[in-house]
């Protein structure tokens, strides 16, 4: 069975004079997907958004939109919303007057085009007769995401929408994107945060300067790096150190001078090897207090493709 | 496998309507504090002002009509209107015009009003008239309170003209109504300005200075001794050209080439603007501007307007020079002072005579004999002539004469003290202003001269 695509993008080009911000980017989003996307400062995240969003034109390359082809500027689709580089906002405005004028801008007023509703869904309702001027980072966030979501949108385009969140209000906003997709809204986002991605998206595209150097699901992300970095916590390190430095395909790393813990050991190893250490040190006698990857398994594929991709260069 | 996405209720790219854009742009200015303070104080502080200035017993007679304002309550409104044309009114286009583009450019918006209303062209009309209807609306709330302060505080008494001939309260509230829109085409010029200095120089401070310093170095060069024909080119000659309306017969010529003129570059000045604002690079966030790009693109533009302007004028009305020479000069003093013996005369309780029976003729000079009697300066010297019915021997007095480059002068009595030498007349009512001590007149720069 075919499945819808929201966003079909062959060979995606653009440049700024000599800079190549994006070269032959792919990129397949599916209807209610929550697909990330991620990659250093300058990969061209931004600029991908912004094709998403129509602000610009590619180059070269063919770009699809809820089914619609975009061959010139602003003529992205109705049902494709959100924001690049923060939310745009209007500080001298309320919270509520801001989503009124965006509202009245399509003709709607602001009880008609859910105003009320969009604000509760972001946890803004306690604020929202508040001028923007006073907003947090995070409230601004919140605010843009609210924007998009007046339009009802079919594709959201959010960049790092949880720059700034605090606890609440990042798992409002994950409350959000969650029903958002679930109802059917493709998503596209942004972040540096291998965490959000992990939590939120099925799939990932990872961009290095311009170039897509993975895409796909985040389980395949994380089994194409096999060995991590594992911060072991023992009764005895002195012994630990000891077994470890005889283990096969065990390296010890040595990074004391960066750590606060000097009584934790760092090994590196593929996870069979790493099974084998612990082995060794219970039949050693040596407990076995923590167990952890220093990096989660994602930022460890993340940094290990774009700082291969920058070596590369 | 992977089919794209085609649901039925997904419509094209909707644009946003202009009159829905320009109620969002209003919205947002009218949010501004500082334009509410600035709409406050243009519906408050002009009445407030020329009621106070009423009271006085010293009046700013230095400024057109100010030695008017205990006789009628509609000079203060045309004092008022000299100061905004010197200063209220370009500062006024700044704040406004000159920061209606750049705000997007401080806060960061411009990419999220695009995704909203998806025409850099509606967005770009918006603004304007968004602009446009906050300027006209403090013009009005300047015009409207100065009129309101001023009949509130002295009354509806007919208004002295330029030339001293009387315009009935009547005659009066339809020129000065006449003269504040006449100066809408040099305000909607320096918006123009400001919304050209707003798109071309981004959240530079020079944008939104750019209307108020163009009209500094407009009012600099009227100042100057330049030739009529520059003079009448630049909008800022169209901010006085309404002095024309308040003589008889009305100076015409000058009043509606600069409003032509205005006109010319408030057009020009927007179609640079929004080819301009077209041309932009949303993509760019750290947009800036560009002094070579404001330089090439906007100012030489705008110059090659003004020369082809002097051109055009210079052949087309045969004006050269200063526009002041000694027969226009002395026509317009005699009439002047024809016009207000009989206010004199009048007030004295004297037998009334008319125009035609005084007579009056005005011999002018300049400097010494070896300087030329034309051109602006403060050392021209009429002796005014004139006769009265019965009475063979002719009256004479003299006055001293400051006569600005745009051919504003104002004429200072020397004497005989009965008629022009002290500042009060004894009426039989008491003490009153003496019309002929010092009076103000205007020289039509384009009148051809006559013997």
């Amino acid at each position: 069975m075919d499945t819808p695509l929201a966003v079909q993008a062959r060979g995606i080009t653009k440049c700024f004079g000599d800079v190549v911000a994006l070269d032959s980017v792919d990129l397949d989003v599916a209807q209610g997907q929550i697909h990330g996307l991620v990659g250093p400062n300058g990969a061209g995240k931004t600029t991908l958004l912004g094709l998403l969003l129509g602000l610009a034109v590619a180059d070269s390359g063919h770009l699809e939109i809820l089914g619609t082809p975009l061959r010139r500027a602003l003529a992205a689709p109705d049902g494709v919303a959100g924001f690049v580089d923060g939310p745009g906002l209007y500080p001298s405005l309320t919270a509520r007057q801001n989503l009124a004028a965006l509202a009245a801008l399509r003709g709607h007023d602001a009880r008609t085009a859910g105003v009320d509703d969009v604000l509760d869904q972001v946890g803004l309702t306690d604020v929202a007769d508040d001028q923007a001027r006073g907003f947090s980072l995070g409230m601004r966030q919140r605010l843009g995401l609210a924007a998009a979501l007046l339009t009802k949108p079919r594709l959201l385009v959010l960049d790092e929408p949880s720059n700034g969140l605090d606890p609440a209000g990042k798992k409002h906003v994950h409350g959000v994107l969650t029903r958002l997709a679930a109802d059917g809204t493709s998503v596209v986002l942004s972040s540096h945060r291998m965490d959000d991605l992990q939590a939120l998206c099925s799939e990932a595209t990872i961009l290095a300067t311009g170039r897509v150097v993975f895409s796909g699901p985040l389980s395949k992300l994380a089994a194409e790096n096999r060995e991590l970095d594992y911060r072991l916590l023992t009764s005895d390190p002195q012994a630990a150190r000891r077994l470890a430095l005889d283990a096969a395909a065990v390296r010890v790393v040595d990074d004391t001078g960066t750590r606060h813990d000097a009584e934790a050991l760092v090994v590196r190893a593929p996870v069979p090897a790493l099974d084998e250490l612990v082995v060794r040190l219970v039949q050693a006698g040596i407990a076995l207090r923590e167990l952890a990857p220093l990096v989660s398994p994602l930022e460890a594929a993340f940094l290990a493709l774009t700082e291969q991709k920058e070596t590369g260069r | 496998m992977t089919a794209t996405l085609t649901h039925d209720n997904v419509a094209a790219a909707r644009r946003v309507s202009v009159p829905r854009a320009y109620r969002f742009e209003l919205v947002k200015l009218v949010s501004q504090w500082r334009i509410r303070l600035l709409v406050l104080a243009c519906w408050i502080a002009p009445a407030l002002f020329v009621a106070a200035v009423s009271q006085q017993s010293t009046l700013p007679s230095d400024t057109l009509f100010g030695r008017w304002m205990h006789a009628t309550g509609w000079a203060g409104t045309l004092v008022m209107l000299g100061f905004a044309g010197t200063w209220a009114l370009p500062l006024l286009t700044s704040v406004v015009a000159g920061d209606v583009f750049a705000s997007e450019d401080r806060l960061g918006t411009w990419r999220h009003l695009l995704v909203a209303v998806r025409s850099p062209r509606r967005i770009f009309a918006a603004k304007a008239l968004a602009s446009l209807t906050v300027i006209l609306l403090l013009v009005a709330g300047l015009a409207a309170s100065s009129t309101a302060g001023g009949i509130a505080a002295v009354g509806d008494q007919p208004l002295t003209g330029l030339d001293g001939h009387l315009l009935s309260p009547a005659d009066a509230a339809g020129k000065v109504l006449l003269a504040w829109i006449c100066v809408l085409a040099p305000t909607l010029a320096f918006a123009a300005i400001g919304l050209l200095g707003s798109v071309t120089l981004g959240r530079s401070p020079m944008g939104l200075l750019l209307p108020a310093l163009v009209a500094l170095a407009m009012q600099l060069a009227q100042m100057m001794p330049l030739p009529v024909a520059v003079r009448l080119a630049l909008p800022s000659y169209a901010f006085i050209a309404w002095n024309g309306l308040f003589t008889s017969p009305t100076q015409l010529g000058p009043l509606l080439i600069g409003i032509v003129v205005s006109l010319l570059w408030a057009v020009t000045a927007t179609v640079l603007a929004y080819a301009l604002f077209l041309r932009r690079d949303f993509t760019n966030q750290t947009y800036d501007g560009s002094a070579r790009r404001a330089v090439t693109t906007a100012g030489l533009p705008l110059a090659a307007l003004v020369a082809v302007t002097v051109a055009v004028l210079a052949s087309a009305t045969g004006a050269s020079g200063s526009g002041i020479e000694q027969d226009k000069v002395q026509r317009s003093v005699a009439t002047a002072f024809a016009h207000l013996y009989r206010l004199q005369t009048e007030q004295l309780n004297r037998p009334a005579v008319t125009e035609a029976q005084l007579k009056a003729t005005a011999t002018c000079d300049k400097g010494s004999v070896k300087v030329a009697a034309e051109g602006p300066g403060n050392d021209w010297r009429c002796v005014v002539s004139w006769h009265l019915p019965g009475i063979e021997v002719a009256g004479t007095a003299i006055y001293q004469l400051d006569l600005t480059p745009d051919g504003r002068f104002m004429a200072d009595g020397d004497g005989p003290k009965e008629v022009n030498g002290y500042f009060l007349v004894r009426t039989p009512t008491g003490d009153a202003p003496n019309p002929l001590w010092q009076f103000d007149g205007n020289v039509d720069l384009l009148a051809t001269p006559k013997g």
